[in-house]
């Protein structure tokens, strides 16, 4: 229990630390927000001073960060401004936000479901020349940027062979097919850097782990090789790879940005992308506001695996 | 840390030598090792004979190869290992068998434990776990069965609430109760050969002879082989029914312990004996070492290994390696030694050996 209480602190903190940054956003662009954000306006300017008036610009940054932090934990997450008319921002990202949770969850999944085969075959082997072949193969994934990758694969997959979609978005509830045939590029491009980073990260702690006398005594039982690769090497070794596929869970949002708006994805890359292009200064600042929290939300949850993968940290917390 | 009340008379049974099988024959077994600064020869011309029900201690100081010796014979050998010789167990070659071919036959008739439990026991996984995964493996038995085992192992290892103790972790127990435990995970299918590699020298002193007398009493039951490896001749003495020293991966003096500790012939067994405290010495008496540092494996002196050591080095024992030989008076002591420690010398010392039963820690 106080275990959970000082977690809501921190992410308390957290919440504040990032959205009043964000906030500060707004008073920071050059000219009057106003006229970056609504660029086209009535005669009257009606709609400016009603912006003005809604994020309380008049009164001093604290008010300003109080009033929208308010509107914020109440899901109100200000408007989207337009020369077409003006939508909610909470209606926007209702609808990207699952577009990229599942694109980042898809992605997490495949690295691991690859990385960690493919580390424990390169760690049992380690020193040989399949084991240096893996390696510089990593090196180059990881050398290679994910929007790169999206283009050759665009080219290649969809253009030259014809076998994928280049763009666009199916959701799993209209036709689960195509949902996953429009997912496999932008997967595969987000992914390759985060199966290399993995399978270095778990080969050279399998490698360490593979020393220790446990390894030596589940061998001295007799049981087989698979056996005491998996059930007991993999999971003392697998702490830095757990911390770092939480961390890397914020590269990937920022991965999501460039990707989604090269494949024409519109999840929550677009919509920021967007915003930023339009200078939509409060969706960006919601938006960002509501990645920190998942993202900070999403670390606890890791912080909790510990446990379950080492015993030793249960007894500590 | 020798168990005061026993009396070694009882403990070393003066039983004939041939009864029991032979359960393990070495011949001329040499292990070495590359690592980047050559060939590193840990064992070498080892040769040994065990019956079922009897121990063997093998006692040297650390890299004597004593370990090597053990993880050599049963197989357990790192990449950059060569092995030659013969291991012959139960009456099958073992020594070139493949690893596959090695699986039957670690758990289910020889098993080792491991000299640190802190170490040996995997964290993550429950002692259950730990214990049942052979059973599965070799015995095939059901959950149940496997369960129930387990049960009936703890409380033969002295284990209190075994049923508890099945659902913890390693780091919830104490090192005394983790031995147990990894005792309990050796003998878990029945092997007819338990190696212990320095199975004490991680526990306190108030628990080594328990573990020790565990593992005796346990062998004697059970009609197991046993290696005992150590680097105390106090931990074998009164616990080994023959007795290997070890010096730069050879073997330099092999007897029946009573013969050994009757008469020492090796200058270093000497020694070693006279390195072990003794109750009667007066306080602050300066312990007796031995001098210098064991030879380097990689590059190895010329002659007798542990000349450069030894007070009664000549210089044939500098330019000529002795052979290991039985005993003009004893064939079944073998010495490798050109000029063996007196016979008088050794009656002197005979009074100060751990057989007489003194404490020795």
């Amino acid at each position: 229990m106080r275990v959970i209480g000082r977690r809501i602190i921190q992410l308390v903190v957290v919440f504040v630390v990032v959205t009043f940054f964000t906030v500060l956003l707004i008073s920071l662009v050059p000219g009057k927000p106003e006229i970056v954000v609504i660029p086209f306006d009535n005669p009257q300017h009606t709609q400016r001073a009603a912006f003005r008036k809604e994020n309380n610009l008049d009164r001093p940054l604290v008010i300003q960060w109080e009033k929208w932090a308010g509107k914020f934990v109440k899901g109100d997450f200000g408007n989207y401004y337009q020369s077409t008319g003006t939508d909610p921002v909470a209606k926007r990202i209702k609808s990207s936000a699952p577009v990229s949770a599942l694109l980042i969850l898809y992605t997490q999944v495949f690295s691991l479901a690859v990385a960690i085969p493919v580390a424990i075959w390169a760690a049992y082997k380690s020193g040989s020349r399949l084991d240096k072949l893996l390696n510089a193969t990593a090196f180059a994934f990881i050398s290679l940027p994910a929007f790169a990758v999206a283009l050759i694969l665009g080219y290649f997959l969809g253009v030259k062979y014809n076998l994928l979609p280049t763009s666009g978005y199916v959701r799993i509830t209209d036709n689960p097919v195509e949902h996953f045939k429009t997912m496999v590029i932008p997967v595969l491009s987000l992914s390759l850097g985060q199966i290399a980073v993995y399978m270095r990260l778990l080969r050279s702690d399998l490698v360490s782990t593979l020393q220790e006398d446990f390894i030596l005594m589940a061998k001295a039982k007799g049981i087989s090789n698979r056996r005491v690769l998996w059930r007991h090497a993999l999971r003392p070794s697998s702490l830095t790879l757990l911390t770092v596929a939480g961390l890397s869970i914020g590269t990937l949002i920022g991965g999501t940005l460039v990707v989604e708006v090269l494949l024409g994805i519109p999840g929550m890359g677009y919509l920021i992308g967007q915003a930023v292009l339009a200078r939509q200064y409060v969706a960006l600042q919601s938006s960002v506001a509501l990645i920190a929290i998942v993202f900070v939300l999403l670390n606890f949850l890791i912080d909790y695996l510990y446990t379950v993968l080492d015993p030793r940290i249960r007894e500590r917390t | 840390m020798t168990d005061l009340t026993a009396d070694p008379a009882e403990i070393v049974e003066p039983a004939d030598p041939a009864v029991g099988e032979v359960l393990l024959q070495v011949t001329d077994l040499s292990t070495s090792f590359t690592s980047d600064r050559g060939t590193v020869r840990a064992v070498r011309d080892v040769s040994i004979t065990l019956r079922r029900g009897r121990t063997l201690g093998v006692v040297g100081e650390s890299g004597s190869g004593k370990s090597v010796l053990a993880r050599s014979i049963m197989g357990l050998m790192p990449s950059n290992a060569t092995r030659t010789g013969s291991v012959e167990f139960g009456g099958v070659e073992i020594l070139n068998a493949p690893p596959k071919a090695m699986r039957k036959f670690w758990g289910e008739q020889m098993a080792m434990v491991f000299q640190d439990p802190m170490t040996a026991l995997n964290p993550v996984l429950r002692v259950e776990q730990q214990i049942t995964e052979s059973l599965h493996e070799h015995l095939d038995l059901t959950k149940d069965q496997a369960h129930d085992t387990a049960l009936a192992l703890l409380t033969s290892v002295g284990i209190p609430e075994p049923a508890r103790r099945l659902r913890m972790y390693p780091h919830e127990m104490s090192g005394g109760m983790r031995q147990r435990i990894m005792i309990a995970i050796a003998l878990a299918c029945g092997p007819k050969m338990l190696f212990a590699d320095e199975p004490t020298t991680a526990l306190d002193v108030t628990v080594q002879a328990q573990i020790l007398d565990l593992l005796q009493a346990l062998q004697r039951d059970r009609q197991m082989a046993m290696i005992l490896v150590t680097h105390d001749l106090g931990v074998v003495a009164g616990r080994a029914h023959d007795i290997a020293v070890m010096y730069a991966g050879q073997i330099v003096e092999q007897a029946s312990a009573e013969a050994l500790f009757a008469r020492v012939r090796h200058p270093y067994t000497e020694a070693l004996l006279k390195s072990i405290p003794k109750l009667e010495m007066a306080k602050h008496t300066r312990l007796e070492a031995i001098g210098g540092r064991p030879p380097d494996l990689v590059d190895l002196p010329v002659g007798c290994k542990f000349a450069a050591r030894c007070p009664y080095a000549q210089d044939r024992c500098r330019e000529e390696e002795p052979e290991l030989l039985p005993d003009p008076d004893d064939a079944s002591h073998l010495v490798r030694c050109f000029f063996p420690v007196s016979v008088a010398a050794s009656a002197a010392l005979q009074a100060t050996a751990p057989v007489a039963g003194e404490e020795l820690a």
